[in-house]
C-alpha cells in the first residue's frame, strides 16, 4: 500500500513532465517552443528554455516583468502565483515540479549513507526566503546600469536552468555550445552540487533554497488543498515524521510551510487520523450520494 | 496563527485570495505583461541557462 501511492505520485511527476515539456522537435534540434502558451505559467519550477517546454517558468516571469522597468508590480505573475498558491499550496513541490521529481530520483541512489536534513537545518532552512526577496525581487527590481534587466536567481543559482535548459542546449544547438564560458561553469557546479545533496538528503533544494517553495510555503494553511489530523485518533507516535521528506512533525503543524503534500505520513500512519480537504470533500459527497 | 482562525474565516480568506489573483491577472492582462512573459519565454534566456 505504501510503496503503491509514492509509486502513483511518480507516475503523476513524470506525467505532469511529459505534458508540460512534451516539444519534442525542441530536443532534437536544440531550439525552444515559440507557441503562445509560453504566455502562460506552469506552477513548479520549469525552465522556459528547457527544449520541451510548452510554458513559462513563474520564477523566470516574475524577474523578466519587474526588470524589464515597465511596470510596478508584476499583477499577471503575481496574480497567477496567489491562485497557485491558494488552491494547491505546497502541493505543487511534491506533484507537479519537475525539479521536485529529480531530487526525488536522485535520493533513491543507494549510494551512500542517507541522511534526511542537512547540518545546520534548522537556520539553512530560512535561506530560501532570503533568495526570494533578495534574488527574485529587490535585485531584479532595483538593480540599475549595466545590471538592470538581469534575471538574478536564474542567472546564478537556478539549478532547473542548467540541468532542463542549459545542458540539453549546449548539446544539441552548436551556437549556443560555442557560446559557453566561466557563468555555464558556475552553473554546472552549483547543479552538480544540488545532485550530490540530493542524493544523501532529501530534496535539500526545496528545503534550503527554493524561492517558489518559499513562496507558496506562505499558502499552506490556508489553501484549499490542506492536511487535516484527527486528533483524537492521533497517537502521537511520531511515524508521519520519521517518513516525511521536510522532516514536518504533520501531528503537530500539519499545514507547515515546509510540508510538500507528498502524501507519505498518511500512509505511514497507524491509525489512519490524517486526511486532506480533497479526500475529505470527497468522502463527505460519496456519502451523501450512499444516504440518497 | 492559522490554527486559531476558525474555518469560517479561513475560508473568507481563500475567496479573498481567489478574487485577488483574477484581479491581479486581469490588471496584468491590461498592462501589457502577458506580452513580457512572452518574450522572455519564447526567445532562449541566455543567463537562465548559463550563457549570458
Amino acid at each position: 500500500m505504501k510503496k503503491k501511492s509514492g509509486v502513483f505520485r511518480h507516475w503523476v511527476q513524470a506525467a505532469w513532465f511529459a505534458l508540460t515539456n512534451g516539444y519534442v522537435s525542441g530536443y532534437l534540434q536544440g531550439k525552444i517552443f515559440t507557441g503562445k502558451s509560453k504566455t502562460i505559467c506552469v506552477p513548479g519550477l520549469n525552465c522556459y528554455s528547457c527544449p520541451g517546454a510548452l510554458y513559462a517558468c513563474p520564477i523566470g516571469s516574475l524577474q523578466a516583468v519587474l526588470d524589464s522597468g515597465s511596470f510596478k508590480l508584476s499583477c499577471y505573475v503575481f496574480g497567477m502565483l496567489t491562485a497557485f498558491g491558494t488552491f494547491l499550496g505546497r502541493f505543487i513541490c511534491g506533484w507537479l515540479c519537475p525539479f521536485g521529481f529529480v531530487q526525488d530520483m536522485l535520493n533513491k541512489i543507494p549510494l551512500k549513507k542517507k541522511a534526511k536534513n542537512m547540518p545546520g537545518d534548522r537556520y539553512l532552512r530560512y535561506l530560501k526566503y532570503v533568495v526570494l526577496v533578495l534574488f527574485v525581487l529587490i535585485l531584479p527590481y532595483f538593480a540599475k546600469g549595466d545590471l538592470a534587466g538581469t534575471p538574478w536567481f536564474c542567472k546564478w543559482i537556478c539549478p532547473s536552468g542548467t540541468l532542463l535548459g542549459g545542458i540539453p542546449l549546449v548539446i544539441g544547438n552548436e551556437g549556443v555550445r560555442s557560446a559557453t564560458g566561466i557563468l555555464f561553469r558556475w552553473k554546472l557546479w552549483v547543479l552538480i552540487a544540488i545532485v550530490w545533496l540530493s542524493v544523501k538528503y532529501s530534496r535539500p533544494f526545496c528545503k534550503y533554497l527554493c524561492p517558489l517553495g518559499a513562496l507558496y510555503g506562505i499558502f499552506n494553511p490556508i489553501s484549499f488543498y490542506r492536511l487535516k489530523v484527527d486528533e483524537t485518533a492521533c497517537v502521537k507516535c511520531g511515524g508521519c515524521q520519521k517518513v516525511c521528506p521536510m522532516d514536518v512533525k504533520t501531528w503537530e503543524t500539519p499545514n507547515s510551510a515546509e510540508c510538500i503534500r507528498c502524501g507519505k505520513c498518511m500512509d505511514a500512519c497507524p491509525k489512519g487520523a490524517i486526511t486532506t480537504s480533497a479526500r475529505e470533500l470527497w468522502g463527505k459527497k460519496s456519502g451523501l450520494e450512499e444516504a440518497q | 496563527m492559522s490554527r486559531n482562525l476558525s474555518e469560517k474565516q479561513k475560508s473568507r480568506i481563500r475567496l479573498g485570495l481567489v478574487v485577488l489573483s483574477v484581479v491581479l491577472i486581469g490588471l496584468g492582462i491590461m498592462q501589457g505583461e502577458p506580452a513580457t512573459v512572452f518574450n522572455k519565454a519564447a526567445n532562449i534566456c541566455l543567463e537562465c541557462i548559463g550563457i549570458g
